[in-house]
Formats: C-alpha cells, sequence, structure tokens
C-alpha cells in the first residue's frame, strides 16, 4: 500500500491550520480588510473542510478492511510517560468519515445564514472538527483526553455566542455538566496510568486490572461518557444546548459528538474493563430502556421542534448503550451502525428544522402547518428523514434499531421488548411532528408566502439524502468496515471475564 | 578571608541585587524623582542579570556556604530564576499604570529588589535563622509596597491589615522555630532532620504545626487567608501582580523544603496539616470566587485555590509530588503575570476599573487581549489543550500515587467549580454586549499577556517539556 505518510496527522490538523490561517488573516487586517476576510472565510473554511473529507476518504480506500487492528499508526515521544500516537481501526475510521462528512454540510448550511462574527464561526468550527478528529484517531490516553475535553471549548463559545436567547444558560450547563463528568474519568485515567505504567492505549487494552478496581476505573469513564451520550437520567442537558445552539452546532453535537460517549464506550469501558462491564450492564440495559420509553413520551409533549429532535435523540443513543453492553458482535455491530445513521439523521433532522427557522424565526410546533402546499421539496425531504428517524425498513434508522435489539434480545427478552416499545413511541412523535407541520391547511398567515428549499439548502441535502438510503439499502458498506474490529472486541471481552461472574449473571 | 570570599562568590546574584538595591537607594536619594524611569530600568537589567548570574554559576551539586546557612542546590537555583524573572515582568508591566496614578516614586522598584533577595535567601535557606531572615525582609518589603499609594485609604487599610496579620504569623512562626529548636537542639535542618528521625517528640510535632501555620499565611492558605482579599483589592494593581506571583512561589518552595528536607520523617504528622489546609484553601478559594464581581479580589480567591492545589502535591510528599509542585508553580507564576498584565490594560478614560463587568464585550473592542485572556482564563481552570491541564494531571498523577485518592477526587470536583467562574470571566468578554472600550494602554501589556499565552497554548508542545525536566531535575535534589 502507497499510503501518504501520516495521513491521520494530516486529516486531524488540517483544519486547525485552516483556523490559524483564518485567525492570522482576521488578526492583521484592519477597517475594510476585516469585511473582506469575513465575506471570504466561509469558503476557506468549507474548502478546508472538503480537502479534509477527501483525506479522510483516501484513507479509506487505503483502509485494509480485513485487519482488526490499528492501521496508519503514528508514534513519537511526547514528555513524561505520554507520546504522540494516532492510530484507527474500522471503528475509529467510521467515525472519523462522519465527521469529516459532516463537517463541510455544516459550512453550507451556514452560509450566508450567519451574519455576525463570520470568521470566528468558522474558526470555531474548525477547531473542533480537529478536536474531534482527534478523539478517534488518538491511541494515547492522556492525548484522547486532552482531544476529549478540549471540544467542550469551541462548542461553549458556538452556543454561547451565536445561540438562541437562552444560549448563556444553555453554554454553562452544557459545559459545566460534561465537565463534572469528565474530570472523574480523570481521574480514572490518572489511577490506569499508575497501575499499568503507560499511557499507551494498545497496552492498556491488554492490561489485566483488577477485578476490585475495575468497578471504580468503569464507574469513572462511566461518569463521562453517560453524560457525552447522553444517557437518562443525566440528560439534560442535551434539550438546552440543542435548543440554544445554532443549526450547524446542533448537527455537530448530536451528528459527533454524541458519539464520543458510545465510542468511549467501546473503547474503554468494554475491552479494558471486560469483568465490571459485565457486572454494571444491567444497570446500562435498565437505564436504557428507561430511556427509550421515557424519553419518547416526553419527545411527543414538546412544542419546540428542536427539543422534540433532542429528546428522540436520547432515545436513540438508548439503542446504542443497549447494542454496546450486550457485548455480542450483533449488538456492537448495530450499535455501531445506529450511531452512525444516527449522525447522518438527527444531523439531517436538525438542518430541516433550521430550514425554516432561517425563514419564520421560530420553532414552534404550533406557528406551522401545511407547508406541504408551498414547499413540496422540503415535504418529501422532510418525510424521508422521519421515516429514517422512526426506523422504517430500506432507511439507515432500521438497520441500527434492529441489530442492537436483536443484540438486546439474545441477553434478554425484556430489554428487546422495551426497546422495540420505544420504536412504536417513536413512530408516534416523529409522526405527529411531521403531521401538524406539513399536513393540514396553512393557518399561519406570514406562511403564505414561505418559499421553498433554495439550491443551497438541496446541495446540502442530498448527500444526506443519499447516504440515509444507500446504507439502508446496502448495510455492509458499513458493517464490512466494523466488522473485524468488533469481532476482535467480543472475542477479547469473551476471553477476558472472569468466568465467576458469568455464572452469577445467568 | 578568602572562604569569605569564595562564600560571596557562591551567593553571586544575591551580592548583585543588594548592591545594586544600596546604590540605587543613594541614586535617587541624590537624584529625586527625576530618576524613576532609569531606576526602574536598572532594577529590571539587575534582576535579569541576577538571574543569567545564577543559571551560569549553578553547578550540579548542591553547595553549602556560609558554613551551612544556605543551600545552592537545584532547588533553589529553579525557585530563584522563576523569581528574578517574575519580579523582573512585574517592573516591566507595572510601570505604566504607576506613571499614570500618579505613585511613581523611585523606593518601589528598590522595595521590589529587596523583598526579591529576601525570597532567594528563603528558598535557598538551610538554617531557621537565614529562614527567617530571609521572610522579614521579603515581608517588611511587601508590607510597605502594599501601602505604597498612600494617598488611597485602601491601600493604607490594605497595608495596615497586611501588617498586624504579617507580624501575627511571624510570631507564630518563631515560636514554632523555637519549640523546634528545643526539641532538636539546632537550628541546621540536617540538625532538625536526624533529631526528627531520632525520636519526632511531641514538642517536635507541636513546633512543626506552628511552623506550617506561620508560613500557610505566606501562601494565604485558609485559615490563614483573611488578609489576602484586601489586600490584593487594596494594593496598587502592580504589586497585587507581585503579591500573587513570586512570593507565593518562594513560600511554597520554603515550605517543600522543610517538610521533605528536615522533617520529611514526621511526614504522618504535617501530611494530615496539609490535607487540611489543601481542602480548605480550596474549598473556600473556588466558592468564595464565585461572588465576586471585582477583579483583583477574584484573583485573590483564585490564587488561594491555587494554593490549595498545589497543596494537594506537597501532601503527597514524594519526589513526584515536588516535580508537580514545581511545574504546576511554574505554569501558575506565567498565567498569573499574563493575566495580572490583562487586568493592567482596563483602564477607561476616567481611570482604572477593576469590575469584572468592564469587561463586557472586550473580545469585540480588543480581539487579541480577550484571546489572550481567555487562553490564560482556560489554562488556569486546567482545560486541555492549554498547558495548565498538564499542571493539574501531574498533580492528580502525584496524589494519587501517593494514597490520597480521595484528596485528588475532591480537587478535581472543584475544579469545576473554578471553571465556572472562569468562565464567566470569558462569557463577560464573549457573548455580551460591548462595555464602552479600553483607553489604548502601552504595547508592554497585550504583548506580555499574549506571550503568556502563547505558552500556554502551544506550551503543550515545547514549554512543557523544557519545564517539566527542569521542575524534575529540582525535585531530585531534595530526594
Amino acid at each position: 500500500m502507497n499510503t501518504l505518510p501520516h495521513i491521520l496527522s494530516l486529516i486531524t490538523f488540517l483544519p486547525l491550520l485552516g483556523a490559524v490561517v483564518l485567525v492570522v488573516f482576521r488578526m492583521s487586517a484592519r477597517g475594510e480588510d476585516a469585511d473582506v476576510i469575513d465575506r471570504n472565510a466561509p469558503s476557506v473554511a468549507l474548502a478546508t473542510s472538503l480537502i479534509t473529507f477527501g483525506m479522510s476518504l483516501w484513507a479509506l480506500m487505503d483502509f485494509n478492511m480485513a485487519d482488526p487492528g490499528f492501521q496508519f499508526v503514528e508514534k513519537a515521544n511526547w514528555f513524561g510517560d505520554m507520546s504522540y500516537h494516532l492510530g484507527v481501526d474500522g471503528i475509529s475510521l467510521s467515525l472519523i468519515v462522519l465527521t469529516t462528512f459532516l463537517m463541510p454540510l455544516c459550512f453550507i448550511a451556514s452560509w450566508g445564514v450567519v451574519k455576525k462574527r463570520v470568521t470566528e464561526y468558522m474558526v470555531a468550527f474548525l477547531v473542533l472538527e480537529t478536536l474531534m478528529i482527534g478523539v478517534f484517531s488518538s491511541l494515547d490516553i492522556v492525548l484522547f483526553y486532552i482531544f476529549f475535553e478540549a471540544g467542550l471549548i469551541p462548542m461553549f463559545l458556538i452556543i454561547g455566542v451565536w445561540g438562541g436567547a437562552e444560549r448563556v444558560y444553555a453554554a454553562f450547563k452544557f459545559f459545566l455538566y460534561t465537565l463534572l463528568g469528565s474530570v472523574l474519568m480523570l481521574i480514572a485515567v490518572v489511577a490506569m496510568i499508575l497501575t499499568a505504567g503507560t499511557t499507551d492505549m494498545v497496552a492498556l487494552l491488554d492490561y489485566d486490572f483488577p477485578l476490585g478496581m475495575q468497578t471504580w476505573l468503569w464507574l469513572g469513564f462511566f461518569a463521562s461518557f453517560a453524560v457525552k451520550m447522553p444517557m437518562w437520567p443525566v440528560h439534560t442537558w442535551l434539550p438546552d444546548a440543542h435548543v440554544q445552539a445554532p443549526t450547524a452546532g446542533s448537527v455537530i453535537l448530536a451528528g459527533v459528538l454524541l458519539k464520543m460517549g458510545g465510542y468511549g464506550f467501546i473503547r474503554f469501558s468494554l475491552p479494558m474493563f471486560p469483568d465490571a462491564s459485565q457486572t454494571f450492564a444491567p444497570l446500562v440495559f435498565t437505564l436504557s430502556v428507561i430511556a427509550i420509553i421515557y424519553t419518547s413520551l416526553v419527545a411527543f409533549r414538546q412544542t419546540d421542534m428542536k427539543k422534540l429532535i433532542a429528546y428522540s435523540s436520547v432515545a436513540h443513543m438508548g439503542f446504542v448503550t443497549i447494542g454496546i453492553f450486550s457485548m455480542n458482535v450483533i449488538g456492537v455491530q448495530g450499535a455501531m451502525f445506529q450511531m452512525i445513521s444516527h449522525g447522518i439523521v438527527s444531523g439531517a433532522l436538525f438542518l430541516i428544522v433550521g430550514v425554516i427557522y432561517d425563514r419564520m424565526h421560530t420553532r414552534e410546533i404550533a406557528a406551522y402547518g401545511g407547508l406541504a402546499q408551498r414547499m413540496p421539496v422540503y415535504a418529501t425531504i422532510f418525510m424521508l428523514f422521519t421515516m429514517a428517524n422512526v426506523g422504517l425498513p430500506g432507511t439507515s434508522g432500521f438497520i441500527g434499531e434492529f441489530l442492537t435489539m436483536v443484540g438486546g434480545y439474545q441477553v434478554s427478552s425484556w430489554i428487546a421488548f422495551g426497546a422495540a416499545f420505544g420504536v412504536i413511541l417513536s413512530a408516534v412523535y416523529a409522526l405527529t411532528l411531521y403531521k401538524k407541520v406539513i399536513y393540514g391547511t396553512i393557518t399561519n398567515a406570514k406562511l403564505e408566502d414561505i418559499s421553498d428549499m433554495v439550491r443551497r439548502e438541496v446541495i446540502t441535502f442530498s448527500p444526506l439524502v443519499i447516504a440515509t438510503i444507500v446504507l439502508g439499502v446496502w448495510p455492509s458498506l458499513l458493517t464490512d468496515m466494523t466488522g473485524p474490529a468488533v469481532e476482535a472486541l467480543v472475542e477479547h471481552i469473551a476471553a477476558a471475564v472472569e468466568p465467576s461472574i458469568l455464572e452469577g449473571m445467568q | 578571608m578568602t572562604s569569605f570570599v569564595s562564600n560571596l562568590s557562591l551567593i553571586g546574584p544575591e551580592v548583585a541585587l543588594t548592591l545594586a538595591a544600596l546604590a540605587l537607594l543613594v541614586g535617587g536619594a541624590v537624584r529625586g524623582e527625576k530618576a524613576n524611569n532609569l531606576i526602574n530600568t536598572i532594577s529590571i537589567v539587575v534582576l535579569l542579570f541576577a538571574a543569567v548570574l545564577g543559571l551560569r554559576s549553578a553547578g550540579a551539586d548542591p553547595t553549602q556556604a556560609f558554613g551551612g546557612a544556605l543551600i545552592l542546590d537545584r532547588l533553589a537555583l529553579f525557585a530563584k530564576t522563576a523569581i528574578l524573572l517574575s519580579a523582573a515582568l512585574v517592573l516591566v508591566i507595572g510601570a505604566g499604570f504607576l506613571k499614570i496614578e500618579k505613585i511613581v516614586k523611585y523606593e518601589y522598584a528598590i522595595l521590589i529588589l529587596l523583598a526579591t533577595l529576601g525570597m532567594m535567601v528563603m528558598v535557598s535557606a538551610n538554617d531557621l535563622l537565614s529562614l527567617y531572615i530571609g521572610l522579614e525582609l521579603q515581608s517588611l518589603s511587601l508590607y510597605v509596597l502594599a501601602a505604597f499609594n498612600r494617598s488611597s485609604l485602601r491601600a493604607s487599610e490594605a497595608g495596615l491589615k497586611y501588617f498586624v496579620l504579617g507580624a501575627l504569623s511571624s510570631g507564630l512562626l518563631l515560636y514554632g522555630m523555637s519549640l523546634v529548636y528545643g526539641f532538636a537542639g539546632t537550628t541546621r535542618f540536617e540538625g532538625i532532620a536526624e533529631a526528627a528521625h531520632m525520636d519526632a517528640s511531641v514538642g517536635l510535632v507541636i513546633g512543626v504545626v506552628f511552623v506550617l501555620s506561620g508560613l500557610a499565611f505566606k501562601i494565604s492558605a485558609v485559615p490563614f487567608h483573611m488578609w489576602t482579599p484586601d489586600v490584593y483589592q487594596g494594593a496598587p494593581t502592580p504589586v497585587t501582580a507581585f503579591f500573587a506571583s513570586a512570593p507565593k512561589f518562594a513560600a511554597i518552595a520554603l515550605i517543600a523544603r522543610l517538610l521533605m528536607g528536615p522533617f520529611s520523617d514526621m511526614m504522618d504528622q504535617w501530611q494530615q496539616v496539609v490535607v487540611a489546609l489543601s481542602v480548605l484553601s480550596m474549598t473556600v478559594g473556588y466558592f468564595g470566587a464565585i461572588m465576586q464581581r471585582n477583579i483583583k479580589r477574584l484573583m485573590a480567591y483564585s490564587s488561594i485555590a491555587n494554593m490549595g492545589y498545589a497543596m494537594i502535591a506537597l501532601a503527597a510528599g514524594s519526589q513526584r509530588g515536588l516535580e508537580a509542585l514545581l511545574l504546576y508553580m511554574g505554569l501558575y507564576l506565567i498565567t498569573t503575570l499574563g493575566m495580572f498584565a490583562c487586568i493592567l490594560a482596563m483602564r477607561q478614560s476616567e481611570g482604572m476599573v477593576e469590575n469584572i463587568d468592564d469587561l463586557a464585550g472586550l473580545s469585540q473592542n480588543q480581539r487579541g487581549l480577550a484571546i489572550s485572556f481567555s487562553v490564560l482564563l482556560f489554562s488556569i481552570a486546567g482545560l486541555p489543550p492549554m498547558a495548565g491541564f498538564f499542571g493539574k494531571l501531574y498533580i492528580f498523577l502525584a496524589a494519587v500515587e501517593g494514597g490520597l485518592l480521595w484528596l485528588a477526587i475532591y480537587g478535581a470536583v472543584l475544579s469545576v467549580v473554578g471553571a465556572f467562574y472562569y468562565l464567566r470571566i470569558v462569557k463577560i468578554m464573549w457573548f455580551d454586549e460591548p462595555a464602552p472600550a479600553f483607553v489604548p494602554s502601552s504595547l508592554v501589556l497585550p504583548l506580555t499577556a499574549g506571550a503568556a499565552a502563547f505558552m500556554m497554548v502551544p506550551g503543550a508542545v515545547w514549554l512543557l517539556p523544557a519545564l517539566e525536566r527542569w521542575s524534575q531535575a529540582a525535585a531530585a535534589s531534595l530526594f
């Protein structure tokens, strides 16, 4: 293979380079020049993100699908015990591609919509992209933590500067909630480093932590990932953050940031603390089923469209946690699929809300109705993603939900029952939303001259539409990529779990 | 005679500082107010010269001077370099403020030189007497500096408060030292270590507690912190910047030398005291800062909290702990001085402002300053990828290794509270509508802030490895 050397570093830090260039130009510009920079910043940001996406596709081409181990590995000593160690397997590469795929769409969606402090907006998103890719590509636990937590800073600014009316409250809630979870994980990381004597994740994956310690480490990591995911009952920051964030911020939040929680469970909790994961699996299942049913009911009662989608995200993440902690190949595969699919579908749904919000400046469901008459293209696209959200066969949403339920069924039929019940509820709230917004007669006079989607918006949605349908009818495109890594993971867990714990489970 | 000269040559930087301070005092008295600028500049040069001199003459092995009254090792060298550089930086960033407030006096720079000299003696003290002389030289200079703005009521109050409470703490310290001397039979650190090793009697333990209490006052550890907010607020801002930086470093280096040197065999006893001080300082510092509107008071609580954090590393009592402590304090110095450069730039047309709400919308008025300030705030809040995160990480590593898991968890959780009020300043600068813009300050302030911020960002790449190496070498000299 003739892979570009340091391709992972390039993918990770290219967006940062774009951000630095923008900062330097903006800082040195005066008067008129500043406006010119502001006008051109979106193109620079879009170009950077497109190149990054192209390079991640290049990496995908060179990726050896059959190899379950880490590829494109780069390693250099840093200082102390830490090293600059990057590498990807199928699990992380699929999430990296999801990130680089969503990012250009965010920039297109913000094109002309963001009017104040444009350059700063672009810089914040580019920095965020570097940090998100870094999370998925790090193989050093300290490096991972740095990327993981640093992502809070740009997101805090995105919500706080470009958000809605309650943006300050939402930004602080998002930041402090997530930080509290993260610092507990940091202590667990510190304990791991001291026990195992290394910060290298590949070595930590093979290290056998003593049973009693695993419990505490698992809880430390759980504190962080459960908040990030978010799992019920620590999900309350998510609706606030989503409602207040600008559209592109919501897309990234739902599309990528939530996936860091699931990625963390798959990369750390499961393989590093297999015994504790077995012990705590019933807890996770309980919380997941509650999340699926409870937040679906909550979503049904929402009057704000973004809030409704935010609660539905919590419910969908419940499927992911069920899949992960079923700890069988089909469940974890389903969780991976559900994460990617949810990244695309929920991102699209937030963009859909953004389209009418940009026109009407309200997200109240009651303010809309009968949009099908004025916006036929919009209604069609909305329909597709509503169906994908519900999990209609033929869309990517179905595959993820189905696989995770099968995985959960192998552990307990009650889990599958609860999850399936949640699928019905998701149809209730999603279809109700669709009915209220799209069907009926136009009651709000302001809607009379609303225009259908313009070309820029169609361009934003077409990749998402294609991805949803392609993954729905050809799921092996993704499952072949994550398969070897997931199988290796499940084998690793099965080999590592103490027999006594398994007996206790039966 | 030769031994005296060779001893003097060992403490070249201190000698240079003394001679310069005395000569400048005479010069100032002769030339009067006209020489202010010159004296300020010469003082900066002397401080930098002393730092270079110290670094050049440093040997690898610890050397004792004056029959063991002073010790020159890597720890002393690290601390002295940090102290000298921060004192010089304070003189650089403070000059403009004094001119604008019309309180320029040539004694200002000389007092800072003398305080710095005191700190240098403190960090290389190897005897209770030299420790006390250094500490008092430092404290007396600082008392005067606190009340330097004579016409201000607040400054006079600050000076008086600092003096009275400082005198009390010196009393505690002296009492503790006399107990230690009484039970150990010597004031030399090696002798005390021997006595503590043979038999840590109750009297010695009480002595240690008193000594610790006296020194805790200097690093404003709770419950000896009462003076801090008032003095920080009342003193002229450059003086506050000085208070928050060099003396804190000197005092904590001194405490580390005492606890891990002569009293290292009594770790079981002093560890509880240090843990208690740490928990209290973090609690009061982090929660107390939430309510503050005045940025100098906020910095006071922030420094209390940061000292509490540093004491986690101290409580670990290990080489890793000392290394973490020095790394953390080094980063703290850079961050604090950078933040004070930002605070000194807070001047509106009618004069200096100190309210955090005056920073509103700074990101639109003065983008560069706002970015620097935000980076420094994120760094001191311990958020990656800023360098401040690594300070915290090293402290946690030391604490967990030393069996202080709960202290580490407590510190980690409280750092979220800290993040709240640091973030509030970020919020005011970035989210709020702009307040009246600041009057453009001299270029020195944004440059200093920018340089400090720059060290915090790519610091993760190049500053940290260097700082880590130095603190490792310095920590090794006590073990």
